[in-house]
């Protein structure tokens, strides 16, 4: 009997993507909804407070552009190293893919910077309500890094392996791995002006 | 887009440097119009306005969803629907409603 899983290389006949794609878009779904309760959430607080704190005067802006900035150019590396595997380049991709896992590292630095200045200044997320929703959205954000850069690294070392026998199947993976990290900039993108600028 | 040629990889990586280039600059604008000092509801919208453009500029060349399968482009448009739901649904619990003795 075999136990092979069936469309992982090819497009499927009857939705036309692979299965792994079809798999991480609805995973995508899953997690707008997560980000998406707590976005929710802190509309609700804001709206219903009687007064809430200007993010910039709280936070620093600096770090987060910069961070912005990373996330944004770890963005481009990540789509280069799908490009250069799409164009048979391997050791281009493996330049790029470690730049982004590098990058991905340089943000939880700088955020890691950012939150030791928080708790220098006794700011925790007991502190206040809107302390509370800025380390709870912008904590599991950096948990979705640190996923982000575990499965990048597997794809730059023994996952990269695969290229060797079935170089299809590791490129669709790798950009399976892009769509998520792509996603993990898109929450920053909203996450930075609604928590830091308004 | 995974079936796409080496030849047509090679045109979408200029597009790539293009779309860095916009994201940046619009990330340098988004701080810039928050020392404004607009009303409330007018900085809000363009923040969102301009969060909105670079969220989809990453969507639709980043992650391909230019010229993608119906069935993801479906599935995005649920979500899309559900999250605006989630994030609208919840404000209702300010409207008051008066109690009819």
């Amino acid at each position: 009997m075999s136990a092979e899983i069936k469309w992982i290389d090819k497009p499927h006949p009857v939705s036309g993507v692979t299965n792994g794609k079809l798999g991480i878009w609805l995973f995508l779904a899953s997690e707008v909804m997560l980000f998406g309760g707590l976005f929710s959430a802190l509309v609700l607080l804001r709206t219903g407070a009687d007064s809430w704190p200007v993010g910039h005067e709280l936070l620093n802006v600096k770090l987060a552009t910069i961070n912005t900035l990373i996330l944004i150019i770890s963005s481009v590396t990540m789509v280069m190293s799908w490009a250069s595997l799409a164009m048979k380049n391997l050791s281009k991709y493996k330049m790029y893919m470690a730049i982004t896992v590098i990058l991905g590292f340089v943000f939880l630095g700088i955020k890691a910077v950012e939150y030791g200045h928080k708790f220098e200044h006794h700011h925790f997320p007991s502190t206040s309500i809107f302390y509370a929703i800025y380390f709870t959205l912008t904590g599991l954000h950096a948990i979705h890094v640190i996923g982000g850069i575990i499965v990048n690294t597997y794809f730059l070392f023994p996952g990269s392996k695969l290229w060797q026998t079935k170089p299809e199947m590791f490129t669709n993976r790798i950009e399976c791995a892009g769509l998520y990290w792509h996603f993990v900039d898109l929450v920053w993108i909203f996450l930075f002006p609604t928590l830091y600028l308004l | 887009m995974s079936a796409t040629s080496p030849e047509a990889v090679k045109k979408h990586v200029r597009t790539y440097i293009t779309i860095f280039i916009a994201l940046a600059i619009l990330t340098v604008v988004t701080v810039w119009v928050s020392t404004l000092d607009l009303p409330g509801p007018a900085a809000i919208a363009l923040a969102f306005i301009i969060a909105s453009i670079k969220a989809g500029l990453v969507a639709l060349f980043f992650m391909h969803l230019l010229g993608e399968r119906k069935i993801i482009i479906a599935i995005l448009a649920l979500t899309v629907f559900f999250f605006v739901v989630l994030t609208l649904l919840p404000q209702t619990s300010h409207v008051v409603v008066p109690i009819i003795p």
